[in-house]
């Protein structure tokens, strides 16, 4: 019953107390987040220490298998596990925004004409089917968020960034380092401006068109997916330096550098489900 | 051998659980399956004493007609814990530890895909059980809307709707984590040869039941979460003011909802699929059909939730669709009974403990079963909607259904973790209780529910009074029946009659192959796979 020690002999990682260190940061994170909703003393204090306490993890976990992806520790069934996994990731992701999307579909086609409806006509006379729509108890005015100004310039810019981080991949792969090194910048750059133009967009939004969350459900369904989406583009733009950076230390080489590749699919997921938003949040 | 205990291979540094810590620190840092699934049977044990002693609470205030023990408020916040933890904390978490135990050890692998994971998924459950038991004491007390968290009221609610909502958030992420690396696991850690239609079918079942949750834990995050921004930011969805709709949380969390049920019980018929040709002596019948039925089981699991919607005013072709949708699951369910039961046809059957409960599994799943096709009727549905009736249903496929699958597990694997045969005797007594006390405690609600008495009340009608009786005698006397589990399983621990590699001779599958009990890692190196335990 021998069997050839091959090189596929399974990697198991040492014990490591970095997951109850993130437990913790979460349930302090939590507690922080329920005492600062409620109004409660000290909650501002346990949601920042929370945070701490996840950077250290972060730092701390990722740090460990940066040095054990390095330390030439993971063959390629390992290889193999984080394709899979990131996939699965990615997967669940998609799911999350499919709620908010549902979400948002339910309420354009469902909630609201429903409410317009005659058999809901004693209860909201005169309420007009119409979208967007802040719900029949607004007296409020607001503006309308148009598509062809900054969130037209946003789907340009991300859909450019997909194409310099496909660059930057080019140049890992053939070795050349220079271009791989401009176009992870340009990349981060381009979803910093996405960003910058966010918050602006937000600004301008509370500022002059009296649209915000509190605006019904079109300001609950607009800052709820591209708050949501936004989140994800801060993520993908932190990975995203955290890869620069160890490029920058000399890390991977043409052959192995799935880090790179699973940032780049997320980020690439990150521009999908921008376009979906740009479509269905802002155009239609 | 394969099965090589790690002193072998101590010049391998890939593998450095030599000199593993010690005491409290080896369960905190572990990277090791099987202590990693230990941890989860044992959080999953404490998580049922919590959330059955809550349930204690709920049949003590009925046992009697009028109020006597606890207020309405309170009463609400115990049934709205008791289905929380019994779900989260106890069934799911009970079924991860089995997976984590075991697939390692029937796929031959070293462990888990992502060991150092697997342990942050496990110590994400201890955060989110003290959010949701310290809620109990916060002013407002904890959540009392049910587990479903239906707005208004979930809106409504004190602080401790807020400990709820992010316990959810905490365990979802326990979920997926533990689901991908059970995904990965099985997908690229099979010794060669063990082909997908090879696999042991326990495993084929969480391979479905990973994917379920995968899906569908997100959607429920997302659920509370636009709860919380209703509660705390001013968002409107699940206000028609502002042009949302409290039934949308409804669709969304029974999106999730569904699939869930699904979750809890496809790892259960994993078990039983195991135990049953055991104690048959024969290998399981229709295996290939059993792996699409599983497959089947979990796609339509997506396509059915608004059944449990029929009363909220959802169009009458809606009401027609999902009424067939749901009878669909019934073809691929009862093409399992059908081959749990030819297993046995002219087997040469056998009654120790893991059978027994794999029997009164298959009987009371079955009944539970067809109660669900009863209510799956629209037009039934509507007079059953919030009866004791559903509570029947439901605890018939959730306690006889995966909580009795979990005992068959553990008493069928418990040799083979422990190294000691269980006192055979008290598994007798504890299966024999166990079963008579929860026909005692759930019957009765079948004609309760019928007779019109509604659930989530604390209160009731004089004419319910004989039959909620009974179902207090039986609801105490099984609660009291699962101290024993706790004997048997302590004795197993500390000594007992030694345990051969293969106890039940008539078990198949690599985690036989192995001394018992299994050696810290088991598989160093993927052993060979001998087709004579295909299909475990």
């Amino acid at each position: 019953m021998s069997h050839p020690a091959s090189a596929s002999r399974y990697f198991v990682p040492q014990p490591s107390h970095w997951p109850l260190v993130g437990s913790i940061a979460l349930l302090l994170l939590a507690t922080g987040a329920v005492l600062l909703m409620n109004s409660v003393a000290n909650g501002g204090l346990v949601l920042t220490g929370g945070f701490v306490v996840l950077a250290v993890m972060l730092f701390g976990w990722f740090g460990r298998v940066i040095g054990e992806s390095e330390g030439q520790r993971y063959n390629l069934q390992v290889d193999r596990s984080f394709r899979w996994a990131m996939g699965w990731f990615i997967f669940s992701e998609v799911m999350f925004f499919v709620a908010f999307f549902g979400a948002l579909f339910y309420i354009r086609v469902l909630a609201i004409p429903d409410l317009a409806s005659p058999e809901q006509a004693a209860l909201w006379e005169g309420f007009q089917d119409s979208w967007p729509s802040a719900g029949p108890g607004a007296s409020d005015p607001f503006s309308k968020m148009h598509a062809w100004g900054i969130p037209a310039v946003n789907t340009l810019l991300l859909l450019t960034s997909g194409a310099t981080l496909t660059w930057a991949h080019w140049g890992l792969i053939a070795e050349k380092r220079t271009q791989l090194i401009i176009g992870l910048l340009l990349t981060i750059a381009l979803g910093v401006v996405f960003l910058c133009f966010q918050v602006y967009e937000y600004g301008e939004a509370y500022a002059h068109m009296n649209l915000k969350m509190t605006t019904g459900v079109y300001g609950s369904t607009f800052y709820m997916l591209t708050g949501f989406h936004g989140f994800h583009v801060t993520l993908g733009v932190t990975m995203l330096t955290v890869i620069l950076l160890r490029v920058l230390k000399g890390h991977f080489t043409a052959e192995r550098h799935f880090a790179f590749e699973g940032v780049a699919w997320y980020w690439h997921f990150v521009d999908v489900v921008w376009l979906g938003l740009f479509i269905v949040i802002y155009w239609l | 051998m394969q099965a090589t205990s790690h002193t072998g291979y101590a010049g391998h540094h890939d593998h450095d659980s030599h000199g593993h810590p010690t005491g409290w620190k080896r369960w905190v840092t572990t990277t090791n399956h099987k202590d990693i699934g230990s941890m989860y049977l044992w959080f999953s044990f404490v998580m049922f004493l919590v959330g059955g002693a809550m349930s204690l609470i709920i049949r003590a205030e009925l046992f009697t007609p009028g109020l006597q023990y606890v207020s309405p408020e309170f009463y609400n916040q115990m049934l709205t814990l008791h289905a929380l933890i019994m779900v989260f904390g106890a069934i799911m978490p009970a079924f991860v530890g089995f997976a984590n135990w075991m697939i390692p050890m029937m796929i031959g692998a070293s462990d888990m895909a992502f060991a150092r994971m697997n342990n942050w998924s496990f110590w994400l459950l201890p955060p989110a059980a003290i959010l949701l038991t310290a809620s109990i004491f916060v002013p407002g007390g904890a959540a009392g809307t049910g587990w479903t968290l239906y707005p208004p009221l979930s809106i409504q609610m004190g602080m401790g709707m807020d400990m709820a909502i992010f316990a959810v958030h905490i365990l979802g992420m326990s979920s997926i984590m533990g689901s991908i690396n059970i995904v990965t696991t099985i997908l690229n850690m099979r010794t060669p040869g063990m082909t997908l239609m090879k696999m042991p079918l326990f495993c084929w079942t969480w391979l479905v039941t990973a994917f379920l949750l995968i899906a569908s834990m997100p959607i429920l995050a997302g659920a509370v979460t636009m709860l919380l921004t209703d509660r705390h930011f001013g968002t409107s969805f699940f206000s028609a003011a502002g042009g949302g709709d409290p039934v949308l949380f409804q669709h969304i969390f029974w999106f999730f909802g569904h699939p869930e049920v699904y979750i809890i019980a496809l790892p259960a018929f994993g078990v039983v699929s195991h135990v049953i040709p055991a104690f048959s002596r024969k290998p399981l019948f229709g295996y290939v059909s059993m792996v699409y039925a599983i497959a089947a089981i979990g796609l339509i699991s997506f396509f059915v939730w608004a059944h449990h919607m029929y009363v909220t005013g959802i169009p009458l072709t809606g009401q027609l669709y999902f009424m067939y949708a749901t009878m669909l699951i019934a073809v691929p369910t009862g093409v399992k009974v059908f081959n749990w039961v030819t297993t046995m046809w002219r087997g040469s059957l056998t009654f120790e403990t893991p059978m027994l409960f794999a029997l009164g599994f298959l009987v009371l799943f079955t009944i539970g079963g067809l109660t669900g096709l009863v209510l799956a009727m629209t037009a039934v549905d509507i007079q059953l909607q919030d009866t004791y009736y559903v509570v029947a249903h439901f605890h018939y496929v959730m306690v006889a259904g995966a909580l009795f699958s979990a005992y068959a597990g553990l008493y069928f694997w418990l040799p083979k973790w422990t190294g000691h045969m269980y006192n055979e005797t008290l598994g007798k007594w504890h299966f024999w209780l166990s079963m008579i006390f929860f026909n005692i405690a759930f019957f009765p609600q079948h004609f309760l529910g019928l007779a019109g008495m509604p659930r989530r009340i604390p209160d009731y009608a004089q004419q319910f009074a004989d039959f909620n009786v009974i179902s207090g005698i039986g609801a105490f006397g099984f609660g009291f029946s699962q101290l024993l589990v706790l004997v048997v399983v302590f004795q197993a621990v500390k000594g007992g009659a030694r345990a051969a590699s293969r106890p039940w001779d008539g078990a198949h599958g690599l985690e036989w192959t192995v001394p018992s009990p299994a050696p810290y890692h088991t598989f160093e190196d993927p052993p060979h796979f001998d087709q004579a335990e295909a299909h475990g």
